[in-house]
């Protein structure tokens, strides 16, 4: 019985060093001089949100470039620096030349891992800091946030829309001062109605918090959280809704109406293309609905009769850039004129966004 | 603030945590501290999604759930029983191994939805009569037929703790396991029983999430419920009809913030959702200032039950 096992053992063996062999075989015969791009995930690929719109793109980026470019990733990659770098060393060890890090917290342990492989390209998505190889990369998602805010406020009859928001950040005060300036744009009596969960992702909460509004008589709900739980509660409650990440409409059939989404895959082609080329810059990337890496998503029959033509007329002008979201004249919450006729807000003022527009009904908690 | 639709609310909040801690209170009332209440949770969430999923099968998916608690609890209690090893860290571990599974079976599920007939009959129906009350109907009796059943399992379970010779043995069995032994009461038996029957409600107040509360699934969609279930289990003094109350004010506080919000209180957030865990430390101040007999932790929670050591 032993014998047998040991037999097994040495069968199973020989198996995977013959797979292993042939998998060898078929890269190498791809390309001599193929590039390695390696992903660095926050969460796990599966996430039904944030890490899945990363992998989609990398899957994407794969296709697109076929034997040219070999992909590795990891998973759950902690936002601690000593982990980052200790990833990324493996990943260098396999080859890789340009690393993507996709989480806010990677940022350390990416610039420093950046000093130590000189001859290694690297981006990290949503930071700051850059460096002789690395830079960083992120999207202006605020434009879809304005058209999802079309969509929104044309649907609304109570003019309150709920808006089920993660943390008081720029990030996310962006996105809800732009979707309050679409909605408005189609209708200027619209509140949008702002409850902080102050987590990414927790779904009990963002259910509550979702109710809470809908409660107060929002009839449509949009969220910058990576659950569909805001979804649901709209859905129960008979309301509509905005999603986030990625297309929700197989979830909730009966409340969703569209989503602005990140296509990371239209950035991530051209970063490895430019490996491929050589000419990779540090520069750091904004991209936006120009460039596809923002879209909305398609929408479903509920979205109001009418949105789509209007969407799809501000997405022109957006995208052949007549039109800019934070154009003046805007108004802060207390009326008074921040953005005069004419003006336009900087990429640095929009980084840096610490207040609310006319037709936000919430705070901004000091403590941050 | 619509105090009703408020209060409403606060039932459906509430109710994974009453299960949890009531299935904790008796697995803690024959001795044994589990830890894994998060994990069993999150095991029972999985599997009732999952089977509900695939069989489209309101009641398989509630006994799924359940079973899938007892599995973890089972794990738990050859551990600590049987073999004697340490609680806390069986606990620790199962909620550990809970986590994972989760992942793991939920991978594939991640953003579905259940079937129609499985979410129609979970979803809240009015209960005969007994909804007509003003007020009390509203907010007790327009809920999910889950939340039905885990008031019949406070009082059923409360009976059978207070009122009954079962409940005394038990009793006996966390107090003093050996005077237990001695008077002819399977030991080994009632721990396993009710340390099972801990682990059945866990799964069932997890699915409560994944089937009623939000029937399309999530990573982790407990969210660290089973660890303010633990916190509840002091709250409520060992006694399944505190709980009751315990369970709700929980559940009150968690979702509280999100309506105050609305009227710009110069309270931070932090504060609030610190509360449930400010008040567990208070009740456990007072219970030790107070020395009373019937308020206390069972005498031999936490340590396995050794005849040849009485």
């Amino acid at each position: 019985m032993k014998k047998f096992g040991i037999l097994f053992l040495a069968l199973i063996m020989v198996a995977t060093m013959a797979l292993g062999c042939a998998t060898d075989g078929e890269s190498d015969g791809g390309s001599e001089e193929q590039i390695v791009a390696g992903f660095i995930y926050v969460g796990p690929t599966n996430d039904g949100g944030y890490t899945t719109a990363h992998d989609n793109g990398r899957l994407y980026m794969e296709e697109q470039l076929g034997d040219a470019v070999r992909s590795i990733y990891k998973e759950n990659v902690p936002e601690d620096k000593g982990e980052v770098v200790k990833v990324i060393r493996e990943m260098v060890d396999q080859g890789a030349n340009i690393i993507f890090a996709t989480s806010f917290g990677h940022m350390d342990g990416l610039i420093e891992a950046a000093a130590e492989f000189p001859e290694v390209k690297f981006a990290h998505c949503s930071g700051y800091q850059t460096a002789e190889n690395a830079t960083n990369y992120f999207g202006r998602m605020y434009q879809a946030r304005y058209l999802s805010g079309i969509v929104a406020g044309m649907k609304t009859e109570t003019d309150k829309i709920a808006y089920v928001a993660a943390f008081p950040i720029p990030e996310v005060i962006r996105g809800i001062n732009a979707f309050t300036l679409g909605a408005k744009s189609v209708n200027p009596d619209v509140e949008v109605h702002v409850r902080w969960t102050n987590t990414w992702y927790d779904p009990a909460s963002e259910k509550a918090a979702a109710e809470a509004l809908l409660d107060e008589g929002c009839d449509v709900t949009a969220q910058h959280q990576d659950s569909t739980a805001t979804m649901v509660a709209a859905e129960e409650a008979g309301a509509y809704s905005i999603g986030y990440n990625v297309s929700s409409e197989e979830a909730v059939p009966k409340a969703y109406m569209t989503a602005p989404l990140w296509n990371w895959g239209a950035y991530y082609l051209t970063a490895v293309e430019q490996v491929i080329d050589g000419t990779w810059t540090n520069t750091p990337y904004w991209g936006g609905m120009d460039e596809g890496v923002i879209s909305l998503d398609e929408m479903t029959e509920l979205a109001p009769q009418g949105a789509a033509e209007k969407v799809a007329e501000v997405e022109a002008k957006i995208i052949s850039g007549e039109f800019d979201v934070f154009n003046g004249p805007i108004y802060n919450q207390a009326g008074e004129e921040v953005v005069n006729e004419g003006d336009s807000m900087t990429d640095e003022e929009m980084l840096g966004f610490d207040w609310f527009v006319q037709g936000v009904v919430g705070d901004i908690p000091e403590s941050n | 603030m619509n105090v009703i639709s408020f209060l409403s609310a606060v039932v459906q909040a509430g109710t994974p945590l009453l299960f949890a801690t009531v299935g904790e209170i008796f697995s803690q009332k024959v001795g044994n501290l589990n830890l894994g209440l998060e994990g069993m949770m999150l095991m029972g969430a999985v599997t009732g999604f999952a089977v509900g999923y695939g069989s489209a099968n309101p009641i398989l998916a509630l006994l799924g759930a359940a079973l899938a608690g007892m599995i973890g609890a089972l794990v738990y209690a050859f551990i600590t029983i049987t073999l004697k090893g340490n609680q806390e860290v069986t606990g620790l571990t199962l909620t550990i191994f809970g986590t994972g599974y989760a992942s793991f079976v939920g991978s594939s599920y991640v953003g579905y939805k259940l079937p129609e007939n499985v979410t129609e009959a979970f979803a809240k129906v009015s209960f005969p009569v007994l909804s007509e009350i003003p007020v009390i109907g509203d907010i007790f009796f327009k809920q999910s037929v889950l939340v039905y059943f885990s008031y019949a399992c406070v009082v059923f379970l409360g009976i059978l703790l207070y009122k009954t010779k079962y409940g005394l043995n038990l009793r006996m069995v966390g107090e003093n396991p050996a005077a237990a032994d001695a008077s002819g009461i399977s030991v080994s038996r009632y721990k396993y029983f009710y340390v099972l029957l801990g682990g059945a409600m866990s799964g069932i107040g997890g699915a409560f999430l994944s089937l009623a509360y939000i029937p399309v699934w999530q990573e982790n969609i407990t969210a660290g419920k089973g660890w303010i279930a633990v916190a509840l289990v002091i709250f409520a003094v060992w006694n399944p009809y505190r709980a009751v109350a315990g369970a709700y004010f929980f559940g009150g506080l968690d979702i509280i913030g999100f309506r105050l919000q609305k009227f710009s209180l110069p309270i931070p957030i932090y504060i609030i959702n610190m509360l449930p865990y400010v008040a567990t430390i208070l009740v456990l101040v007072l219970m030790s200032i107070r020395k009373s007999k019937e308020n206390k932790a069972p005498s031999s929670i936490g340590r396995a039950y050794f005849r040849e050591e009485r």
